[in-house]
């Protein structure tokens, strides 16, 4: 009996190490790849919470920004809804539309008068000079970028945007999702400040 | 007046800083400029309308600066995304 569970023991033991040996040896590769950085003098390689400052960073740019109304949407529903103000598409013949900015995603055009999407604009903004060996701005940036884009220069982001038919990238049913998702935003925000005036006279 | 540029891993960065009514300043501003759009930016104003809405004006020219514009913020140029 004792021999039987000894030599269980053993082969449990074994598997177990067979099963962890690559995660030991990526922590070994990442503690090597962390010790060159630090002798190459790039101690930046070294902070795990930078991503995280930056993007915080970002979100009070991005608040200092945007309208109050802008800034709770993304910070409540992750998206900013930006009206269009150029006649893109003869189409339309005038009827407003919107975009919808989501941050690294491609910008959707819709109706929101109808929910139907119009098409994805596929916009980057890649900084080469690649300061931490990455051309990716923080999520807040990248959502700033597209509002003042949009905002300052509508024709020139759309037209150095790549143009597909919507549900090229993002899913079609998530877009009605937020679309549904940001008029229930505004009913109970138009509510909420219903009460606050009413209350307040 | 600030400038501002948004950076991978850094959130925004402040590039230079200067009273553009003063000479030294706005040389020094105008450079700045020039070597941002040199390097690839696109450059931003945040401004606000009359009634009170916040909005952005794109730049080419730092001519086209206001003179009581505190930000220009710099962010690289627009490119199309997944093919």
């Amino acid at each position: 009996m004792t021999v039987a569970l000894i030599a269980t023991a053993i082969v449990i033991v074994a598997l177990l190490f067979e099963v962890t040996i690559p995660w030991f040896d990526r922590r070994a590769e990442a503690r090597r790849v962390r010790k060159a950085a630090i002798e190459a003098g790039h101690i930046a390689a070294y902070d795990p919470g930078r991503e995280r400052r930056a993007e915080n960073r970002a979100r009070e740019l991005l608040k200092s920004c945007v309208n109050e109304e802008e800034w709770e949407m993304y910070r409540d529903l992750g998206l900013i809804r930006v009206w269009g103000g150029e006649s893109l598409d003869s189409e339309l013949r005038g009827v407003p539309y919107a975009y919808l900015i989501y941050p690294h995603k491609p910008i959707v055009a819709y109706l929101p008068q109808t929910g139907r999407l119009l098409n994805e604009y596929c916009v980057e903004f890649p900084d080469e000079s690649k300061p931490y060996g990455s051309t990716r701005l923080p999520d807040s940036d990248d959502v700033l970028a597209k509002w003042m884009a949009l905002k300052g220069d509508e024709r020139r982001l759309i037209s150095s945007a790549n143009m597909h038919l919507p549900g090229r990238q993002v899913d079609q049913k998530l877009l009605q999702r937020d679309i549904w998702r940001l008029g229930r935003w505004e009913r109970e925000r138009l509510e909420r400040s219903g009460r606050t005036q009413s209350g307040a006279a | 007046m600030k400038f501002l540029r948004m950076r991978p891993g850094y959130g925004e960065q402040l590039i230079a800083e200067g009273d553009p009514n003063l000479l030294e300043d706005e040389q020094r501003l105008v450079e700045e400029f020039r070597k941002q759009l040199e390097l690839g930016m696109w450059a931003a104003i945040p401004v606000q309308t009359e009634s009170g809405r916040r909005e952005a004006e794109m730049v080419r020219d730092f001519a086209e600066v206001p003179r009581d514009a505190g930000r220009v913020i710099f962010f690289p140029r627009a490119a199309g995304g997944a093919r």
